[in-house]
């Protein structure tokens, strides 16, 4: 068993792990925090995507022991004070979904393009958004509600406070 | 499915990841980003006893100069190979190639010597690799040694690595005036391998290709150069159809494999499309 410290959503855990533990298992077994699903076994739909140290990440293609000492936000540390984060507003209001179970990875992919990108077009939204597989949507109103989320945020900035979040 | 159990260390420099890699010797596996180990893990299709976790080592990570020599650490990220100015000067086919490997989280994880050692012939990154001469500079217990990119890969997911060497930079010869560049992929789907791939770089003088070098992916068991075509290119005007017919050896010599995705027959039919395409775009 490895030892391993780690925050998750703004919460600090220390346990002791298997090397063999996945990250997607450790946050959802472990942690309970099953916002984040697991959709395939080899890496290819995006579905467990979590931000790890500032960058998207397969969560199912990470070792826990791997994220000992950093940072994760998972879909679950999005909203704050109850208020949804732009991404997830403009995914309601713009259907962006149908089932739901890509949601939480095209929301966590979604947020680190327009980290890197506050304007994207509709292909490079397109482009940022190759590793996550939604099966029921077609993509036309994910593509519609990044648009959406990132005209808003660039319209209307998060405070200097909770500039991390975004 | 859940990995396989296995022992985990996780060495904070070479010396010791090499001396961790001995002493696990056949049984032991570098893990560097793991976005191809973890797959393979997960599908029970490798069942290493030990993990050797590289990723803590910060001397494998970044991007310098030596002199007439660009070289990049072996854990240095797709994501930073992509991005770094350094390789966008001085290695532009390498980062147009790696700009099409998986897609962005996998990017930000697996790196440039990951996907060497993982010596996958559909990898796009060993292929630019093997284009542009890169040497590849390995340390074992007994020191250092430079292995040239066209003796590297020796099989199908098989290099000249042995069990208790650790891949530690990748050292790429700055190309000097004159080169264009481009990689061309065929693939079913986006984030797929590739079905067949070409990476060209071309020196052009007043319209005439002066030297051409060509590299194929999954044309076989290993990344392979298409020595018929760029020896047929050096001279040609870039005007005229002999790019076409250089094109039309790229498949020489080679040995594609059949599977869902395409015949042998197909692939050698795409390596002749795709290389002249590669080389038009990299002549233009």
């Amino acid at each position: 068993m490895h030892r391993i410290s780690l925050k998750v959503d703004g919460t600090t855990y220390e346990d002791h792990v298997e090397p063999r533990l996945l990250l997607i298992h450790y946050l959802r077994d472990r942690l309970g925090l099953t916002g984040t699903p697991i959709g395939c076994d080899t890496g290819n739909c995006g579905a467990c995507t979590v931000d790890l140290d500032g960058q998207s990440v397969k969560s199912c293609s990470v070792l826990a022991v791997q994220a000992d000492g950093s940072e994760v936000t998972t879909v679950e540390g999005l909203a704050s004070d109850g208020q949804w984060h732009p991404l997830q507003r403009a995914f309601h209001e713009r259907h962006g979904l149908q089932c739901g179970y890509c949601t939480p990875g095209m929301l966590m992919a979604a947020r680190d393009l327009l980290a890197e990108n506050p304007d994207p077009t509709a292909d490079e939204v397109r482009h940022g958004l190759e590793g996550n597989l939604c099966r029921c949507t077609g993509y036309q109103n994910i593509v519609r509600a990044v648009l959406a989320a990132a005209r808003e945020q660039r319209e209307q900035p998060a405070p200097s406070g909770e500039e991390a979040s975004v | 499915m859940i990995p396989p159990s296995f022992e985990y260390t996780a060495p904070r420099s070479v010396e010791d990841a090499v001396r961790a890699l001995a002493e696990g010797g056949e049984e032991a596996k570098v893990l560097a980003g793991g976005q191809s180990l973890m797959p393979l893990l997960r599908m029970r299709l490798a069942f290493p006893e030990l993990v050797v976790d590289v990723g803590g080592i910060p001397e494998l990570r970044g991007v310098r100069e030596d002199g007439d020599t660009l070289v990049i650490g072996a854990l240095t990220t797709h994501h930073t190979v992509l991005r770094d100015p350094l390789v966008r000067r001085h290695a532009g086919l390498l980062a147009k190639a790696t700009a099409t490997v998986a897609d962005p989280a996998v990017r930000h994880r697996g790196t440039l010597g990951g996907a060497l050692a993982h010596a996958d012939p559909a990898g796009d990154v060993p292929t630019a690799i093997v284009a542009l001469d890169a040497e590849l500079v390995a340390q074992g217990p007994d020191g250092r040694r430079s292995i040239p990119a066209a003796e590297f890969f020796t099989d199908y997911l098989q290099s000249t690595l042995s069990p208790d060497e650790l891949l530690v930079e990748v050292r790429l010869p700055k190309p000097g005036d004159g080169w264009g560049f481009h990689y061309e992929k065929f693939r079913r789907a986006t984030q797929e391998w590739a079905v067949v791939g070409v990476a060209a770089a071309v020196r052009r003088t007043n319209g005439r290709i002066e030297e051409a070098r060509v590299a194929l992916t999954n044309m076989g068991p290993t990344p392979v150069r298409a020595r018929a075509t760029e020896a047929a290119l050096a001279g040609a005007d870039v005007a005229g159809d002999a790019i076409a017919r250089a094109a039309a050896s790229a498949a020489e010599g080679t040995a594609p494999g059949t599977d869902l995705a395409a015949s042998a027959e197909y692939r050698a039919h795409l390596a002749r499309v795709l290389t002249r395409r590669a080389v038009t775009a990299a002549a233009g």
